[in-house]
């Protein structure tokens, strides 16, 4: 089980960063981002200072730049969607390199590209510098719902262990010569995916009998109680503070 | 189709996420209703099917591949109210752990890829299982046409999110030919690999089948001539 603990995005840390209570983070992040999206577009500068900001936590939290860049890749599909946006949308059309673009849809592209990579770049800094365990107890410190924590808590905690079980179906449907190669193969594979549904359920079934014989009474018990300190909170707070003042320049300028 | 930070605008965004948690909130209650105190495990062993069967490439053609989205397979295996949990948890972790789907855009994907999706696809699920013929045929056309349905249904929805907060000024009707052009097209394989889904579990194990529950046959006692 031990692999299994902390997930591929997190890299272990003794920063301030890393050590702030997880719910201060959480809420941080969420209204770092809230204040980005509703910035202006236009405020180009804006954006800049966001990412500066970005930078600077990334620094104090000691997250390499390549790690951080790499994990921006998740982002590719979109930037594929913001390219064809200048395109197809509507308005005065410029001049660029001989292609005609519309004016608005550069905007709309640039709004999508700057906003979306900056929401990516902290979801990443946040999964880098928090622990799972800590991320679900900061979600239910920030009041949701207990039953939805231990939803999310039992997918993570088992997650690895159906993806395995899917990994040893698929070895051993390719040790019998099976090779997927179009839609004509999709019944195999569709069997394949009932197998690992009933399976899921069943191991689900198990659990719940091994936590009922063990006084499971529909909630968990909670071990380890991290509050957060006015101090703490004040420091986590000082990344969405800035990027409002931000943000508020950005209107008013 | 998860849509990033920044595609809505931070109103519209707000108020989806109202719609997403009264939504969740319903549905913990209902999916007490349906597991009751087996809740945790259960659904949450169900999201980390989602999870994983999302993995599960089906080739095309080409070098091209799709995958299930998993939002009629959930309503019609685990029941609404379960399945809608299960997928929001899914979009959750993905959010919050992999970056994929924006924080603030949260809500908007938790509408329209969990709220509509398994709606539709339980709702069209159950009309047809009634006037079907009774068995695993039955069964399997009704899933069949209710993933086929639920993934443009989302397209729908977000087109709808989009027509009041969207950020950028792509004229309406394109979004939504492009957008619901394309979900047919991957709502025919959603189809395809739910309906066949649906029937694998069905021929071994009908009665996890929340969909079709009643159509189980109580067990009955035959005579036997040896």
């Amino acid at each position: 089980m031990g692999a299994g603990h902390a997930h591929r995005l997190y890299r272990h840390g003794h920063s301030p960063v890393h050590a702030l209570p997880p719910q201060c983070k959480l809420a941080a992040v969420f209204c770092f981002v809230l204040v980005v999206v509703s910035t202006p577009r236009s405020a180009v500068w804006a954006f800049g200072l966001y990412a500066v900001l970005l930078a600077t936590v990334a620094a104090v939290a000691r997250v390499p730049a390549g790690f951080l860049l790499r994990r921006l890749l998740i982002e590719v599909p979109f930037v594929a969607f913001a390219v064809l946006m200048p395109f197809v949308a509507e308005g005065p059309r410029t001049e660029v390199l001989g292609l005609s673009l519309s004016v608005h849809g550069l905007w709309g592209a640039w709004n999508i590209l700057a906003k979306g990579t900056l929401g990516v770049a902290a979801s990443v800094l946040l999964a880098s510098t928090t622990e799972l365990r800590e991320l679900l107890l900061g979600l239910q410190r920030l009041r949701l719902p207990a039953l939805l924590v231990q939803i999310a808590s039992f997918m993570i905690r088992y997650g690895d262990v159906i993806t395995d079980e899917m990994r040893r179906m698929r070895v051993a449907r390719a040790s019998r010569g099976f090779e997927a190669r179009g839609p004509r193969h999709w019944g195999v594979l569709a069997k394949s995916a009932g197998a690992l549904f009933i399976r899921s359920y069943e191991r689900g079934e198990r659990v719940h009998l091994a936590m009922v014989s063990r006084g499971y009474a529909g909630s968990m018990p909670v071990i380890d109680d991290v509050t957060a300190s006015r101090a703490q909170w004040s420091y986590a707070a000082v990344l969405p503070a800035a990027a409002l003042l931000v943000c508020l320049m950005g209107w008013f300028l | 189709m998860h849509v990033p930070d920044g595609f809505i605008d931070a109103p519209v965004s707000v108020a989806a996420g109202a719609v997403a948690a009264a939504a969740v909130a319903v549905s913990l209650r209902g999916a007490r209703r349906e597991l009751d105190e087996r809740t945790a495990p259960l659904a949450g062993l169900v999201s980390a099917f989602i999870f994983a069967v999302q993995m599960l490439n089906f080739p095309v053609a080409a070098g091209t591949s799709g995958h299930l989205l998993g939002g009629a397979l959930a309503a019609i295996l685990v029941g609404p109210y379960t399945g809608v949990l299960c997928v929001s948890v899914v979009l959750l972790i993905q959010g919050v752990l992999f970056a994929d789907g924006g924080l603030t855009a949260l809500g908007v994907n938790i509408t329209d890829m969990a709220i509509v999706t398994v709606v539709v696809a339980y709702a069209l699920f159950r009309a047809l299982v009634k006037v079907l013929p009774n068995g695993r045929g039955g069964v399997t056309s009704a899933a069949f046409v209710a993933a086929l349905v639920s993934v443009p249904a989302a397209a729908v929805a977000f087109t709808g999110i989009y027509a009041l907060g969207g950020t950028t000024d792509v004229a309406l009707g394109k979004v939504f030919t492009a957008m619901v052009g394309v979900h047919v097209l991957i709502g025919i394989g959603e189809a395809v690999i739910t309906a066949a889904t649906v029937g694998a579990v069905i021929a071994v194990r009908p009665d996890l089948v929340h969909g079709a529950r009643d159509l189980r046959r109580p067990l009955e006692l035959k005579e036997a001539t040896v």
